[in-house]
């Protein structure tokens, strides 16, 4: 292919890309697209910890969110990092769930008290109600069974955080309808053979699971185009990541 | 239970705590006897230990290991005259767990004062059956008294008491050590900081008593048992031997012994068709059983086997209930299982695990992926030995 085939090409797909942005969210001008596009550069710049370390943008929030001395279970905790913080600065009652062998000594290492366990073969040790938060970060697509576990965390935690990657994001859309190829970003770094993401859903898809399980969204936040924010209506195209605190109703 | 061997650290390596030379101390008399778990009272009790590292000031870096159903408080170092203790395979090899304790290793003896204890009933300088009946003036025999699981955190307890040492920094141990590792946490939960339970459960399977009663009736059928009096005649060297072997298999798994020994005939090609040893497993085996009757007492294990059987903690602490039992613990716990362990099940301790944890207590469980069965708390020295390092230093 030559290189004035590519530009002209290129150009197609700025036009198309423009063309269906619009048709999806009529209120979005092409130039405001551009800028989007700029934007997405600089994405990762907001992901910096204040020790200078790659903090998920979600420990923030919920370091947030979290009160002193609240119970936190963490369900697939990783190597602990965000438990240590809450030990750290709100000295919560933390307890790690975790899977993989190499994490597992991580928390250890750092004091965080973790339980090795496989979160799709059920939590059913850990009584009702339990813990003030149950944590679900980044963790639900990549479960077998993400309904039974979501059911867990609800009947395990007052209030359960789950965060996790939006597929309803206009560049994931707009990747697979131009592209052709499964999407692949900063925050989806993976071919389709490597994934760990095998349960895909977008914010409409929890959103309608939440409404017909009788589950409240009580709050939620965005990573949207390298800004955290809070979530606003039409999030499900805008929104690369969200976290959200949920709760059961009529407990 | 034994390692399989490796390079072992020389006496006068850095890593190593060197020459060793046990103690024994009174810690039970007459007038002050220990009261047992069955009613009965036993003194006086001589306590065989051994210690590695100095005690702080502040006696707060002691950490305490409990040993398996055949080990003994030679736990690291080098023996330092095993001729006179006449306990020569002691020449060959470190203690039991040496490649984890010692200065820089994972159970720092730089940083720890390490005690281990051999326990009440046991063959290793400990009151023992074959220990001198003062009533009698014969070796006590099947005359010595039950002994469980808690008489011997009761022994610890006063060997501590003896030593200076109100507050353990952790107490450690694996398979029949590690339930004395929860007993600790369950019976004086103030005292200990730190519990690691490895390849260990609340209570021993019913699979597990199984092998336990064939391992007694192999010994008390073996002619030359004589009701447990043999300590002037030949004792029951086959009976002893058989018990064992069977418990050697039940200490490896399926996976291991296929990798080991697979179905190879031993020293040649073609079956002999007779009932000598043919089979590679079947040598080992016998090798097991025949080196366990030179350093081993069959007294001795018949009533360290029945101390595994009895011991149920949520029998003892929770009338039946875990959970309930577990309320007890203030202490930190790790229990650690391993993948292929059929003796103590992974399932099983993380059924511990999560007793402790439905208190609203803190927890670490970690199954450890092995193909050495239940023998891996032994052999994973370096998965183990990272844990515990981990474990211990946390605050």
């Amino acid at each position: 292919m030559s290189k004035r085939e590519d530009k002209s090409q290129a150009m197609k797909k700025a036009e198309l890309a423009s063309l269906l942005m619009q048709g999806i969210d009529p209120s979005l001008d092409p130039q405001a697209l551009q800028g989007l596009l700029a934007k997405t550069q600089a994405a990762q710049e907001a992901v910096v910890s204040r020790d200078g370390q790659f903090l998920r943008w979600q420990d923030r929030i919920i370091e947030e969110i979290i009160p002193p001395a609240a119970s936190v279970l963490d369900l697939g905790c990783g190597n602990g990092e965000l438990l240590a913080r809450l030990i750290e600065i709100k000295q919560v009652h933390g307890q790690g769930v975790e899977l993989d062998p190499e994490a597992v000594l991580q928390c250890v290492d750092r004091g965080v008290p973790v339980f090795q366990t496989d979160l799709d073969r059920g939590l059913l040790g850990f009584p009702d109600q339990s813990f003030d938060y149950v944590v679900l970060e980044e963790t639900l697509q990549t479960l077998h069974r993400p309904i039974q576990v979501l059911e867990e965390m609800l009947r395990i935690g007052r209030q359960g955080i789950v965060s996790f990657p939006n597929f309803g994001y206009w560049r994931v859309r707009l990747e697979l309808a131009l592209e052709g190829y499964m999407p692949c970003t900063e925050w989806l770094p993976y071919q389709w053979y490597d994934t760990p993401n095998i349960h895909l859903f977008t914010i409409q898809d929890f959103d309608d699971w939440a409404k017909s399980n009788a589950i409240t969204i009580n709050s939620g936040h965005v990573l949207t185009e390298g800004e955290v924010r809070k979530l606003q209506p039409g999030d499900n195209l805008y929104a690369e990541e969200v976290l959200l605190v949920v709760e059961k109703n009529g407990k | 239970m034994t390692a399989d061997s490796k390079a072992y650290d020389p006496p006068e390596s850095a890593n190593s705590v060197g020459y060793t030379v046990a103690e024994n101390l009174r810690i039970a008399t007459a007038e002050d006897p220990l009261v047992l778990d069955s009613g009965g009272k036993l003194g006086p009790v001589d306590v065989e230990y051994e210690t590695y590292g100095k005690l702080s000031p502040n006696k707060d870096n002691a950490v305490l290991i409990c040993h398996a159903l055949s080990g003994d408080a030679h736990v690291a170092g080098w023996e330092k005259d095993p001729e006179t203790t006449g306990r020569l395979w002691r020449k060959r090899k470190p203690g039991w767990w040496d490649p984890v304790i010692g200065p820089g290793k994972a159970i720092d003896t730089d940083k720890y004062f390490v005690i281990c204890a051999n326990n009440l009933g046991s063959c290793y300088g400990t009151t023992s059956p074959s220990s001198l009946n003062p009533a009698t003036g014969k070796e006590y025999g099947l005359a010595f008294p039950a002994v469980t699981i808690h008489d011997w955190v009761v022994m610890q307890s006063r060997l501590l008491r003896h030593l200076g040492i109100d507050c353990l920094h952790a107490v450690i141990g694996g398979s029949l050590g590690g339930q004395q590792a929860l007993e600790w946490a369950l019976c004086c939960p103030q005292c200990v900081r730190k519990s690691i339970v490895l390849a260990a459960s609340s209570r021993l399977s019913a699979q597990g008593l199984a092998f336990n009663a064939v391992g007694r009736t192999a010994i008390m059928n073996d002619p030359n048992f004589n009701n447990g009096d043999y300590y002037h005649t030949t004792p029951p060297r086959d009976g002893l031997a058989a018990a064992r072997m069977l418990a050697h298999i039940t200490y490896l798994s399926d996976e291991a012994m296929h990798e080991k020994f697979g179905r190879r005939l031993r020293n040649k090609v073609k079956p002999d068709f007779g009932f000598d040893i043919e089979f590679e497993v079947e040598s080992y085996l016998d090798y097991q059983g025949r080196s366990f009757v030179e350093r081993f007492d069959a007294n001795s294990y018949l009533y360290i086997t029945r101390a595994m059987d009895y011991y149920d903690a949520a029998e003892k602490w929770g009338g039946g209930d875990l959970v309930a039992a577990c309320s007890r613990i203030q202490s930190e716990v790790m229990v650690v299982s391993f993948s292929s362990d059929w003796l103590y099940p992974p399932q099983e301790c993380m059924e511990l695990a999560l007793a402790i944890s439905r208190n609203s207590k803190p927890v670490n469980y970690i199954n450890v992926p092995s193909h050495y069965g239940h023998d891996a708390f032994l052999v994973e020295t370096e998965a183990v030995g990272r844990l515990m390092q981990s474990f211990l230093k946390s605050t």
